[in-house]
């Protein structure tokens, strides 16, 4: 507890003047940072082309006074209520206001700087709406947590946010946005990366399904087994991305150029064939060890009565064990799909697709914009996902063990 | 009737149970009670074959246990564990349905019995049916568990120490309905157990097993009066044998007839199903030496004297 703290917190409520005891600590430092990123850091980066250096600008200088002034207001309300508003659903309405507000601003900053017609100018969000941002979120996420919502109710909250981000952008809201200008120049591309990002990480994670699923219920059955196998796993996890994709292009390769059949399903020393095998390598560990975790958390005298009462082995491992075990598999799996969407950005490297292609594109040419157009919806894809199968585990997960 | 034929379990050069032979009677209850390791479980086990024996044979009612495959074999025999092992994902009427669903049986039919033996089990249907495991306290658990073994209506009933998991006064009351329920559903129990209390308070026969052997199989009261080795005299407990042997009769069985004269003489009443070994100790406490037995009406069924008393605690 800070010395502050302890000044708010202990002579105020001794006197009983609760009004200052409920400042709140999270609000307190969200507030600190916002302010940081309102008044010390650019909101927005005004650049003559892609790849020049940003010029740095703050709202005011950008927006019409009325308009800055009325921004800094908002915000000023979102922090009052982060500092003193106990209520959640009144912290989260800020919160999302206070996105609203900020999103807003970006894109009239990047009308107003934008000459007409004009595609060579960028405007790239700056240092200091990033940190805005990133304080909102935070205030967001908090205010969700404390409202405790059901897996239905975050599954509905993830599909707004996603809907109402997407029919802005559909609208044209950001069109002047420095991330959106470098989609414009090819949206085909994005969209064929888009697919080929899911096709890789899910495809990976379905190979990886139906060979650790079994794996590791063979691990559970002979105990023996188990050090090997999860230890092999354990060695594979620990290798490099990078070299595990670059490992995998020689044998890939020879395998192409010497079976026929090989090359003729498409596997090819580089493109998606080494990336899905080394996706599909590393989901091997988090599957198969939470299987074993799972089976060994059923109770023995539960799979002894099932046994007892005349169901068969099979009925047992499917209708007892299994289901039994499924929110630890599931959690398992979610571990898997993060992890992997992540993991295929580097499968650009050696020519995997996916959002990926953005970023190394990005890199090269010095184009920050065209990283941040891998980057976010790469962010986006994980979060969705952690968010949907959280609260699939949470759904199953009812029954106490 | 299950008769069991020198049936024997090795496991590697460990005998587990070495060729034990004995005929469990219909509509008894017979106790295997033994130290952990004595192989008594192994022998429960080979009855409905969740263990296959290495040697011998078990029949029942003069079917080979071997002739037909042992998960159908153990749909039609009942089976009750330490720790119940109810399914935790599943309602308790799911639970008490599972063999009747493994059967086929038809939803009403299912319905229909597990509400009766719910009933049976002291837990009303209405209450209780929706309910998970986990919301349950550790009695009902156990009563579940046993409804659920009971559900399809089988002629054996296995328990392996049913109660072990129970706290004493639970106990009791679980093995006070366990009699209740063999004299109703007239089920063949065979129990496994390490308390020898529990053996001699249920069992019309108890079986004393160690390291693999059937040591001796006989009535309660010939365990105490003619132990076959000193281990079976250790464990019914020489300084309380006679008081073990009093605790095998009822007031019922050994009152003496009652003359007119000696009705309602000094007002001790004892009920016609408490043991001697209760009379003897009521009458100690209220330094008397008579009491007269009464039936569950009231009506006096005759008289027990200290001295009567006394004659039923030595071997005949």
């Amino acid at each position: 507890m800070s010395a502050s703290d302890l000044m708010l917190r202990g002579p105020a409520s001794a006197h009983g003047r609760p009004a200052l005891r409920r400042i709140d600590r999270l609000g307190a430092l969200l507030t600190l940072v916002g302010a940081a990123g309102l008044f010390l850091l650019p909101f927005v980066d005004f650049k003559a082309n892609r790849i020049l250096p940003g010029d740095p600008r703050d709202l005011a200088q950008v927006l019409p006074v009325w308009a800055a002034l009325g921004c800094q207001a908002s915000l000023a309300a979102v922090s009052a209520a982060a500092l003193l508003a106990a209520n959640a659903p009144l912290r989260l309405a800020a919160a999302l206001a206070g996105i609203v507000v900020i999103a807003a601003a970006l894109a009239a900053a990047a009308n107003a700087l934008t000459p007409p017609h004009n595609l060579i100018v960028r405007v790239a969000p700056g240092a200091g709406f990033w940190l805005l941002l990133a304080a909102l979120g935070l205030l967001a996420t908090d205010a969700i947590t404390r409202m405790r919502p059901g897996p239905g109710a975050r599954v509905l909250l993830l599909a707004l946010f996603l809907g109402v981000a997407l029919l802005t952008l559909a609208h044209g809201t950001f069109d002047n946005v420095s991330v959106m200008r470098e989609y414009a120049v090819d949206a085909p591309a994005f969209a064929l990366a888009a697919r080929q990002h899911i096709l890789l990480s899910l495809g990976s994670l379905a190979a990886a399904v139906v060979v650790a699923l079994p794996l590791g219920i063979f691990c559970h059955r002979a105990p023996r087994l188990r050090p090997g196998v999860l230890s092999a796993l354990n060695i594979i996890q620990t290798i490099p991305s990078i070299a595990l994709f670059g490992i995998l292009m020689a044998p890939l390769g020879a395998l192409a150029t010497h079976v026929p059949l090989a090359a003729a399903v498409g596997i090819r020393g580089i493109g998606a064939a080494p990336a899905v095998l080394a996706l599909f390598l590393y989901s091997l560990l988090p599957i198969v060890a939470n299987t074993v975790a799972g089976l060994k958390r059923v109770s023995a005298a539960t799979v002894d009565a099932a046994l007892g009462m005349g169901m068969t082995r099979w009925q047992t491992l499917l209708g007892v064990e299994l289901v039994l075990a499924l929110p630890v598999i599931l959690t398992g799996i979610r571990i898997v799909l993060v992890q992997n969407i992540g993991l295929v950005t580097v499968a650009a490297l050696i020519g995997g697709g996916g959002f990926g292609t953005f970023v190394f594109g990005g890199i090269g040419q010095a184009a920050t914009d065209l990283v941040l157009l891998g980057a976010i919806p790469t962010v986006v894809l994980a979060f969705s996902a952690a968010v949907l199968l959280d609260a699939l585990v949470e759904l199953l997960d009812r029954v106490p063990q | 009737m299950i008769v069991i034929e020198s049936l024997s379990k090795r496991y590697g050069t460990t005998i587990a149970v070495d060729a034990v032979s004995m005929v469990i009677e219909r509509n008894s209850i017979t106790v295997i009670v033994g130290t952990s390791g004595s192989g008594k479980s192994t022998l429960l086990r080979m009855i409905n074959r969740l263990i296959e024996p290495t040697s011998g044979r078990v029949l029942i009612d003069d079917h080979d246990t071997e002739g037909e495959p042992g998960h159908l074999l153990r749909r039609r025999i009942g089976y009750v564990i330490q720790g119940h092992g109810l399914f935790p994902h599943r309602t308790v009427a799911e639970n008490i349905g599972t063999v009747p669903r493994l059967l086929g049986w038809e939803a009403g039919r299912i319905r229909a019995r597990t509400a009766q033996l719910l009933q049976a089990l002291q837990l009303d249907p209405a209450q209780y049916s929706e309910k998970y495991p986990y919301q349950l306290s550790g009695g009902q658990q156990q009563r579940v568990g046993v409804a659920r073994a009971l559900a399809a209506e089988p002629a054996v009933l296995l328990m392996d120490e049913p109660f072990g998991a129970l706290d004493p006064i639970i106990r009791e009351k679980a093995q006070d309905d366990l009699l209740e329920i063999q004299r109703k559903f007239n089920t063949t129990i065979v129990l496994v157990t390490h308390d020898i209390d529990e053996a001699f308070r249920l069992g019309d026969r108890v079986a004393v097993m160690s390291e693999g052997r059937l040591i001796q199989y006989d009535r309660p009261e010939v365990l105490v009066t003619r132990p076959a080795d000193a281990l079976v005299a250790r464990m019914t407990g020489s300084a309380e044998r006679a008081m073990r042997l009093l605790s095998l009769t009822t007031a019922g069985e050994a009152a003496l007839p009652l003359t007119a004269s000696e009705v309602g003489m000094n007002g001790i009443t004892v009920p016609t199903s408490a043991s001697l070994r209760e009379v003897l100790s009521e009458l100690l406490w209220r330094g008397s030496e008579c009491a007269t037995v009464v039936d569950g009406a009231g009506t006096p069924r005759g008289r027990l004297t200290v001295a009567a008393i006394l004659a039923r605690g030595r071997p005949a």
